[in-house]
């Protein structure tokens, strides 16, 4: 989602100026898309499928309400994705360069779209809004009450950030790469300069106001969820801010803490002394079920986040200055933070989604009476471990196909006056 | 309204066949009808640009039949379990194949793909069509309306069956030959000389096939699940879904027997839509029908969401998949006329 926004970025500045460079540019990244998106394609299918086969219970209590914003992403979304995936890819030379652009437009739109009825989806199942009780579970009574359900509206800016941090980083990254390696250079500094100001005004932004608009809501409406997050076991005015330390769950309190002293009581109630519940104030089984992973979680998603913003000011400095093409370690920096916003954000979901237990629809609908009763657990066991194996082998052809991808990089291998030779005639032949 | 909804899932699904049909039977039949690698190429790029778009039909039909009748959903998909994740299984596979033998430059793990990509087809095909069997048949439904099937049993259809008996074995079938004709025309289409004159044969060939699976599921169809002919002989308006079938059928051979491969297609379609529209008639009001006690089976009503829920998602629906009609009708005519290698994509 992130890079299509990029895609389109680059398209734009194609046809405003008319440099063919940002034509190849945008082709390169398309083909690293098509990939990207064969693979979500085909992982993204189980998803829906498990909705039924694995989650039968659930899916019958709040289908009524759920299966609105799913059956929109696949009507108005996964269409214009795929189809205008297709004239993307195929479609340069026939379209020409307007109606070409347009279409990576259309993409955009579909790929964010689709984006907003996934979140929508799960905005709906944090903080359940607009139903009703039903025959089997929950059935909708307000449209617009789903579709603007004010969860949504945070949760679903921070993800796309999250994506355009993560796209615009493995750009950077990806230019470094053909700078530090001395080939491809001129399509080095685009990415690099691309996805360094993409990256610092996403990053930014994830943090303020996204960021802390969230965790306002999830101390409104998630009180013990934020206590686990924080990793505060009891509860206190003033409360301090866990920089580091580890969850002791035998004792109830953090090993090795670095406190900001009433800061957490300053971020969420915008005063040094208001009162922040701790875990002591939830029953045990209210509160979230693995704590010390969703304290980690949320702390590794924020630590990264705040380097993020460290590392592309500093680019962004060093750009204004002229200097970051030249500056070998800086390029080694960038360079390395490829794998970080991946992590980031899969903490970040991870926070969300640990955040939520016990619940599987916050205070509605416990995560234990979700599964299909009549699958057993050794169909399950056989399935997941089937899957893990599956999902690792694609892992690694992905890896794999990306990775030609950029040894072949981005130059054109053809006069672009001559007609274009298909890649793999040497081979036929 | 529920019954507009049963009638707009039905759509969907014709549509995921129809279109997704072809390119599985294109991946049928790549290997037999490409021998060299540029030939492939051809029959693959036939295909190319449109795949996944077809397999986003089956997301969309999956999500609406989650939204209309999520009591069916969640019956039918945790009752079916392995099977399912076999198809996710071919599903995946398939995905990597094509796209593999795309990227990949070698003389080694080509051929590999290509047959891994004609096998998931294939199977794909076949397993969709028992999939049809079972829900015609019916399947051991409890109280709650939940139940598990073994992946067989004894082959037969009784009580105690299993996924796989005969008449979904037979079914299968049928799926298979369909289909492998279905893009065996689609084929015909797309390309020229030797790849179109070998495609025609296959489905001169196969049409046989298609015309004689046909007769023996219609009348197998009658003995295993009842239903059908008495809805048939109440309801005798009814007769216009396994009549259009039967018009595309013979349709088919009359433009197969003329070279006409673009009406033979189109007939092949209306063949589609008319054997599941038939199917889907032939059970109705059930959704999913219990193969012993009929008052356990699923109807439209016991599985529906809310009224509500069904009117205000019309208003989106249909404006919806009018403008995916548009842009997909763009986009087929956009790619249409055979194919030339020289328009390689990237």
């Amino acid at each position: 989602m992130g890079l299509a926004l990029l895609i389109f970025v680059l398209k734009s500045i194609a046809l405003k100026t008319g440099d063919d460079r940002y034509d190849h540019a945008a082709r390169f990244w398309i083909k690293i898309f098509a990939i990207t998106f064969a693979v979500g394609v085909v992982t993204g299918i189980p998803m829906e499928f498990q909705f039924g086969t694995n989650w039968s219970r659930f899916s019958k209590y709040a289908g009524g309400v759920i299966g609105q914003t799913l059956a929109m992403e696949g009507v108005f979304a996964f269409f214009l994705e795929s189809s205008f995936l297709g004239l993307l890819i195929y479609g340069e030379k026939r379209l020409g360069r307007k109606l070409h652009w347009l279409v990576s437009l259309v993409l955009f739109a579909g790929t964010w779209l689709s984006g907003f009825f996934i979140v929508a989806t799960d905005a709906w199942m944090q903080h359940p809004v607009a139903y009703a009780s039903g025959r089997d579970g929950v059935v909708l009574s307000s449209f617009w009450g789903l579709i603007l359900n004010p969860w949504t509206f945070w949760m679903y800016l921070h993800n796309m950030l999250g994506t355009v941090v993560t796209a615009s980083f493995v750009m950077a990254s990806a230019g470094a790469f053909y700078l530090l390696s001395q080939k491809q250079q001129e399509y080095g500094r685009i990415f690099v300069r691309t996805g360094v100001i993409a990256a610092a005004i996403a990053s930014v932004l994830m943090l303020f106001p996204t960021g802390d608009r969230q965790g306002v809501m999830i101390a409104r409406y998630q009180p013990a969820t934020l206590a686990a997050m924080e990793g505060l076991f009891e509860t206190a005015s003033g409360a301090p801010i866990a920089i580091l330390g580890q969850p002791d769950m035998d004792q109830h309190k953090l090993d090795n803490p670095l406190l900001i002293p009433r800061a957490l009581s300053f971020l969420t109630y915008q005063q040094w002394a208001a009162e922040v519940k701790g875990l002591d104030a939830f029953p045990h089984r209210d509160q979230p079920d693995t704590i010390p992973l969703l304290y980690y979680s949320y702390h590794i998603m924020v630590g990264l986040g705040t380097l993020f913003i460290a590392v592309m000011l500093v680019s962004l400095w060093l750009l204004r200055k002229g200097r970051i093409y030249e500056s070998r370690p800086w390029l080694w920096v960038l360079m390395l933070s490829l794998p970080f916003p991946f992590i980031a954000n899969t903490a970040g979901w991870m926070t969300a989604e640990l955040g939520r237990q016990p619940w599987l629809v916050y205070g509605l609908m416990r995560t234990a009476d979700g599964p299909s009763r009549q699958v057993s657990s050794g169909n399950t066991l056989f399935t997941l471990i089937g899957f893990m194996g599956m999902y690792a082998l694609l892992a690694i052809l992905f890896l794999f196909l990306t990775r030609r991808e950029f040894d072949h990089g981005p130059e054109p291998w053809f006069e672009s006056s001559e007609p274009r030779t298909p890649r793999s005639t040497n081979v036929a032949l | 309204m529920a019954t507009v909804w049963y009638c707009l899932v039905a759509l969907m699904i014709a549509g995921y066949v129809i279109l997704d049909g072809f390119d599985l039977g294109a991946g049928i039949l790549h290997f037999s009808i490409g021998r060299t690698e540029s030939q492939r190429r051809r029959v693959i790029r036939s295909i190319g640009p449109v795949w996944d778009g077809n397999e986003v039909w089956l997301l969309a039909a999956g999500g609406t039949l989650y939204f209309a009748f999520p009591g069916l959903y969640a019956s039918s998909f945790s009752g079916f379990y392995l099977p399912l994740m076999m198809v996710l299984w071919l599903l995946i596979m398939r995905g990597i194949a094509i796209e593999f033998r795309n990227h990949l430059e070698d003389n080694l793990w080509r051929p590999f793909f290509d047959a891994l990509f004609m096998l998931a087809s294939a199977l794909l095909a076949i397993f969709y069509g028992a999939a049809l069997g079972n829900v015609i048949r019916g399947v051991p439904l409890d109280a709650n309306g939940s139940f598990f099937l073994p992946l067989w049993t004894d082959f037969r259809t009784g009580p105690d069956t299993g996924i796989l008996d005969w008449y979904t074995v037979l079914v299968g079938l049928l799926a298979f030959v369909t289909l492998t004709v279905h893009g065996a025309l689609w084929i015909a289409i797309k390309t020229e000389d030797l790849l179109q004159h070998r495609a025609r044969i296959i489905a001169r060939w196969a049409w046989g096939a298609v015309a004689i699976l046909t007769a023996a599921v219609t009348l197998a169809t009658f003995r295993v699940q009842p239903l059908v002919l008495h809805n048939l002989t109440t309801y005798i308006w009814g007769w216009i879904f396994p009549d259009l079938a039967l018009a595309g059928l013979v349709a088919m051979l009359v433009f197969i027997l003329r070279g006409d491969d673009l009406k033979a297609f189109l007939s092949s379609c209306a063949f589609i839509a008319g054997m599941l529209t038939s199917a889907v008639f032939g059970i109705y009001p059930y959704v999913l029908p219990s193969n012993a006690d009929p008052r356990l089976g699923l109807t439209i009503a016991s599985t529906q969401t809310s009224p509500y829920g069904l009117s205000v998602a019309l208003v989106w629906f249909i404006p919806g998949m009018l403008l995916v009609l548009a842009y997909s009708t763009f986009i087929y005519r956009h790619f249409a006329g055979k194919v030339r290698l020289e328009e390689e994509g990237y």
